[in-house]
């Protein structure tokens, strides 16, 4: 049964949703936050920039992208039909073009001149170059010295896309040092920069914006979900680092009550050890990066470094939308373990001939175990939001394979 | 009337600009951190501002990133902070402590725990730097209420709509940042700063510390011209670095003369 309700009213005019988001930065950025909320807000129903939003991503990023029943792995798990939705089929590889390209298009209307980003694996960073380099817009990414050193291919590819790749060792040399260098980036050139936020993130109004631009994989999945089989899943299912490509999912269906909704966090060595990236399931709220949400932190408030196989689920923090849909028990929150990823991730090559990130590969952990929970007559949608081309060496050197 | 309070009201009858001058509590470890601060005050500062080290500060130049780092490693916490200004206190009762750190260690402590705590350790404000006035009433509130000071950051890119908003609900003094960047960055033409500064302390009915960025005595002797306070963060931090306490004190006492005499 399908009840209205308000989930996806949220944010508030404060940015929040419930007790998380908001807009936690420096003074100097305060007005960039809040001219950026303005021109959002102004241009996001704009017809021209709907339009020129959606040819773009049918003619440059390749949307809609299918949706695919994965009958040998519903096979192998004995239970309810899997479905995959085929972000990884997107130009450059994953769902985070969606994003990229919207931002951009938006930064264009607001006559700013210059493009920065973070990024971890380097998905972000390359689809950030790769959107900067069609409109010819200078793009400049933040990536942290130790993921420069892991990610070589994705750092020359931001150079053949003309950007410039800044290997950030400040801090510890991550993920989150690559944003905090980002937001110093933006602090000091507020005038003519445009942040691209990677993920479902970030001050108001990232999140929603960011989600906004992703939600067009729920979208689409919604729509064709009806169109081949009647009827809407019974469970939507993503991997979660910063949650962009699991906002983007769940965001069209938060309203069909039907539908669980399950995202897959990184427990790494598992999330009783200290090696892992599980905001939700072993940390707490906190304020970072611009927002109030649950975090991998100290009893002093430090952050903690998180740990996963897959370097884009490595952040110490999760979307404040996920906080609050966590609270809410709108979504479920699991995990799965760095070892359980590496299985899927050759399982899922073997039987389907689609070689998933690690990232979705921790999805798919748990579509496992929820395809023989909801049984035969059961339907699970699996946002496949990355392939797996930028991991085979760190998967041939986790199983002890020499290139 | 509070010691921030009186320390500005003698400053302005003195016709002088104040000398606040910033130590990273922890860096390289506390003893260190209690030694400088009273050496500070011996070499002229009027107020000390004392880092409380977090693991993100994303407003801070490598100085100060370098500082936390180092702070975080020796062990030091918020708790550890407060202790600092608590043996401080005992033989400084007049020179007012302002933590100057970031919202997560705040919000873990609890706002209101962490009010209390202050309090009782004699300090007398909170810089932070990630809690807009958008964000600030849950921590803001108790510190009104236990008579402390949370000082607000204005900037460059405060224009005038934005401005009372900003300087609404604040006390003690507010911190004008020189320039957009990051701490210890570079500073902007005094003549540009001097129009903030004017228009801060008239929308404000503060005085005006003015930081980010200021490393000279010549500088120093500049801001001091026409604002009320002078902030030194990263070049302190610098010279403990470099040459010890005995260094940090040098400097101070150097930058703390500059700015005492400019006018």
């Amino acid at each position: 049964m399908t009840q209205p309700n308000a989930f996806s009213h949220y944010p508030d005019a404060s940015g929040l949703f419930g007790e998380y988001g908001g807009r936690f930065v420096a003074e100097t950025l305060m007005p960039n936050v809040l001219a950026l909320e303005k021109a959002y807000a102004k241009w996001k129903d704009d017809p021209a920039f709907v339009k020129e939003l959606e040819d773009f991503a049918r003619d440059f990023v390749g949307r809609p992208s299918p949706l695919y029943f994965a009958e040998r792995l519903t096979e192998e798990f004995g239970g309810a039909q899997i479905w995959f939705k085929r972000d990884e089929l997107n130009h450059t590889g994953a769902h985070k073009i969606n994003n990229c390209l919207g931002q951009v298009l938006l930064a264009r209307l607001m006559g700013k001149t210059r493009i920065i980003a973070e990024t971890g694996a380097g998905q972000h960073g390359v689809a950030t170059a790769t959107v900067a380099a069609r409109f010819g817009i200078p793009c400049e990414v933040y990536m942290g010295a130790t993921d420069v050193e892991r990610q070589k291919p994705n750092v020359f590819r931001m150079k053949l896309l003309g950007a410039k790749v800044h290997a950030v060792t400040s801090g510890r040399g991550t993920l989150k040092d690559a944003m905090n260098e980002a937001l110093r980036d933006w602090v000091t050139n507020p005038d003519d920069t445009f942040y691209v936020i990677g993920t479902v993130a970030g001050p108001h109004p990232y999140p929603a914006m960011v989600r906004d631009f992703q939600s067009v994989i729920g979208r689409e999945a919604r729509a064709q979900m009806l169109e081949r089989i009647g009827r809407l899943p019974d469970a939507a299912v993503a991997c979660i680092g910063g949650g962009s490509n699991a906002m983007g999912l769940f965001y069209p269906f938060l309203e069909d009550e039907s539908v669980r909704l399950i995202g897959v966090e990184a427990a790494g060595k598992g999330v009783d050890t200290p090696d892992h990236a599980a905001s939700l399931n072993g940390g707490k709220p906190g304020i970072l990066h611009g927002n109030r949400t649950y975090l991998l932190q100290d009893e002093d408030g430090q952050i903690v470094e998180g740990h996963s196989i897959s370097a884009g689920l490595d952040y110490p923090g999760i979307g404040p939308e996920h906080a609050f849909l966590h609270d809410a028990g709108r979504a479920e929150y699991r995990h799965a373990t760095d070892a359980e990823a590496l299985d899927m991730f050759q399982l899922c090559s073997k039987l389907e001939g689609i070689i998933p990130a690690l990232e979705p590969a921790h999805a798919l952990a748990r579509v496992r175990d929820l395809a023989k929970e909801l049984g035969k007559d059961g339907v699970i949608l699996m946002n496949m939001c990355g392939r797996g081309d930028k991991d085979v060496f760190s998967v041939a050197q986790a199983l002890g394979v020499e290139l | 009337m509070t010691r921030l309070s009186d320390t500005f009201a003698r400053l302005a009858s003195e016709g002088k600009a104040g000398f606040v001058a910033y130590v990273m509590a922890g860096d390289p470890d506390a003893a260190t951190t209690l030694e400088v601060m009273h050496g500070l005050v011996e070499a002229g500062a009027d107020v000390i501002e004392l880092g409380a080290p977090f693991t993100d500060p994303m407003a801070d130049g490598p100085p100060i990133q370098r500082a936390a780092l180092r702070a975080l490693d020796s062990g030091m916490t918020l708790k550890g902070v407060l202790q600092l200004i608590a043996e401080f206190r005992k033989t400084n009762a007049a020179t007012p402590v302002v933590i100057m750190g970031y919202a997560n260690p705040f919000h873990a402590f609890g706002y209101q725990a962490f009010v209390d705590a202050a309090a009782a350790a004699g300090a007398d404000g909170v810089i932070c730097v990630d809690l807009p006035p958008e964000e600030d009433a849950p921590f803001r509130e108790p510190m009104e209420r236990a008579g402390l000071s949370l000082i607000r950051l204005a900037t460059p890119t405060t224009d005038d709509d934005r401005l009372p908003q900003v300087v609404k609900n604040t006390s003690g003094f507010v911190y004008y940042v020189s320039t957009t960047g990051v701490t210890g960055a570079g500073i902007g033409q005094t003549a540009v700063v001097s129009g903030a500064v004017d228009r801060v302390r008239k929308a404000s009915g503060l005085p005006v510390a003015v930081g980010f960025g200021v490393k000279t005595t010549e500088r120093a002797a500049e801001i001091a011209k026409v604002a009320d306070a002078v902030v030194v963060g990263s070049a302190i931090v610098d010279a403990l670095a470099e040459g010890g306490v005995a260094g940090a004190v040098k400097l101070a006492k150097e930058l703390a003369s500059a700015t005492h005499n400019a006018r």
